[in-house]
């Protein structure tokens, strides 16, 4: 069991039969009054975030939580599988878990894989990736300006819109939290 | 301008280096192969080295953040300006043992075990026993220690001042403390305006003074008596629309209230106020008001939303300070928490008669975090815990 001296950014614990990390926290002790930590903790299933006042004493229970870095190897079906480097072992994870940003996977692409009791609750992609443009239409000339966008197919099948300067080729930089282009990267 | 430089290198980049010398320190052109931390002698300086701001990359005998640096001088400033002040209305400056075997015995302060016994969680009890003695001024700057405690208000070991007036009221006391604040805040700052989170608080005396009644009243919507049965107050703080379980204690459904609705509002003040009159059950070791039975000569003085010194008219009657030490023992068995014996001393003293007194604990690190604009305790600190 953690009490809150242990509390920290990133601890897992278990409230209500959910799995919760730990984002922020704060002692707070009024001076005649009791101790306590305010606490926000980011549910690891839903991501809701509950603030909590932990009392000196009170206990909580630790989650059997666990972050390893994996490699996306390839799809299957609406899966995808991932694989652990240190012990080439194996998770089929589906493309739902991931979320939008799934069809922004290449080959290799390392990853953060939550598992909650050996299950795969959770899945963080680098932040951007960079990615070919295999298909788009070319821009109407003379229209550059970046508010115009039109759609561009990339190498892993995903559509990102682009702004009308991105031809078939081009590398572009693409933010996995927002499904979103940043900016074309020159090779 | 140009001088002989001889010191420690603090940072070295490319051809510069800082050097610390007994002079201060200056930036002196670098001879091939100095490293920081070597003692040298150099011949060239470039100019005086003011403010901390090493160009180079840290190093391990410079590795204070700058800002840390010159907070540290400010320290030192405070520290002379606290001690002007006291001398000036003729205090006593007093040295009482860190090391004691009865700790300060209230509820929710832990005390940290060493040596057979504990260090003190506050001068007062021996310092009291002065009082009894005969002292009728006194005060004392030391280190006081509480397990546990960590945040950004909160260190485990911390400074404190605390003084004592014998046949003083406490409004004595308050003029002292309005004062004090206003005097050290000055002598680093140059005005008495503190800051706090980027915002300028005037902290010029006289300070507005406000009930804890009133302000329980105003921003929490809670009517405290002090005498109702924790389920009352309980069911008063709920309907308020603030969460507390059942069974929960007086003083921690008081607090539930006072931190999410009150302290909020004393944070977002521009000037620092008295918080006084607390009631009874949170009385500690002050007396009760003559005539209001309900009611503590107490008061705790807030700026910027930090709680800067708490205050009593001190309780010299043994009989009621003997029972409120068995309550908070009790208390303290019943919750699984370390029992400290009573100080039999203190007792004894209060027994062969103490004047009446008004007296006060004032932390001196968020003191001077108000008079240097730090967000944080630890960055008033010499050294936090976490850079031991």
């Amino acid at each position: 069991m953690y009490d809150t001296s242990d509390i920290r950014k990133g601890l897992k614990v278990l409230m209500d039969g959910n799995p919760y990390t730990v984002i922020e926290f704060q002692f707070v002790k009024p001076g005649k009054g009791a101790a306590f930590t305010r606490t926000k903790f980011k549910n690891l299933l839903t991501g809701a975030v509950v603030e909590r006042n932990i009392r000196s004493g009170e206990k909580l229970e630790p989650a059997n939580v666990e972050t390893r870095d994996m490699q996306y190897l390839y799809k299957e079906g609406g899966d995808l599988v991932f694989m652990d480097q240190t012990n080439y072992e194996q998770v089929t994870i589906s493309a739902e878990l991931i979320g939008p940003s799934h069809d922004l996977m290449k080959d290799n692409l390392p990853c953060t894989v939550v598992f909650f009791n050996e299950r795969p609750v959770d899945v963080t992609l680098p932040t951007f990736v960079f990615l070919e443009v295999t298909a788009s239409e070319p821009g109407v000339r003379g229209d550059t300006s970046g508010n115009v966008t039109k759609p561009a197919t990339v190498e892993t099948g995903a559509s990102v819109n682009v702004p009308l300067f991105i031809r078939v080729g081009d590398t572009i930089k693409i933010d996995t939290r927002t499904h979103e282009y940043v900016e074309r990267v020159n090779k | 301008m140009t001088r002989a430089a001889r010191g420690r290198v603090l940072a070295v980049d490319g051809e510069l280096a800082i050097v610390r010398g007994e002079r201060g320190d200056a930036r002196v052109r670098a001879r091939p192969g100095w490293r920081p931390g070597d003692l040298v002698e150099g011949d060239a300086v470039v100019q005086p080295f003011r403010g901390g701001d090493y160009p180079g990359p840290t190093t391990e005998v410079a590795r204070l953040p700058r800002d840390r640096l010159a907070r540290l001088a400010a320290r030192g400033e405070a520290m002379a300006a606290l001690r002007r002040f006291f001398a000036d209305r003729d205090f006593l400056e007093v040295e009482t043992p860190l090391l004691v075997p009865s700790p300060g015995l209230e509820l929710h302060l832990d005390a940290v075990t060493a040596g057979g016994g504990y260090l003190i969680t506050s001068p007062e009890y021996q310092m009291k026993r002065l009082l009894a003695a005969g002292f009728e001024r006194i005060y004392q700057v030391c280190k006081c220690f509480r397990a546990g405690e960590r945040g950004p208000h909160h260190a485990a070991e911390f400074t404190m001042v605390e003084w004592y007036r014998g046949f003083a009221e406490l409004d004595a006391i308050v003029r002292d403390t309005e004062e004090l604040v206003a005097a050290v805040v000055t002598a680093v700052a140059g005005a008495p305006v503190a800051r706090v989170a980027g915002r300028a608080i005037d902290v010029a005396p006289p300070w507005p003074r406000l009930t804890v009644r009133e302000a329980m009243r105003r921003w929490a919507g809670v009517e405290v008596a002090g005498d109702e049965p924790a389920p009352a107050l309980v069911a008063a703080v709920r309907a308020a629309g603030i969460a507390v379980a059942d069974g929960t204690a007086w003083d921690d459904a008081f607090f539930a209230a006072f931190l999410a609705r009150v302290e909020p509002q004393l944070a977002a003040l521009d000037r620092p106020v008295v918080l006084e009159d607390w009631p009874a059950p949170l009385a500690a070791l002050a007396r009760r008001k003559p005539g209001d039975p309900h009611t503590a000569l107490r008061f705790e003085a807030y700026v910027g939303g930090i709680e800067l010194a708490n205050a009593f008219g001190e309780l010299t009657d043994p009989v009621e300070q003997r029972a409120r030490f068995e309550h908070d023992q009790a208390t303290r068995r019943a919750r699984g928490k370390p029992v400290y014996p009573i100080d039999e001393r203190l007792l004894a003293a209060l027994a062969e008669g103490l004047p009446p007194s008004a007296g006060i604990t004032l932390g001196v690190d968020r003191l001077i975090m108000l008079a240097t604009g730090a967000e944080t305790i630890d960055g008033v600190l010499t050294f936090a815990a976490g850079e031991l």
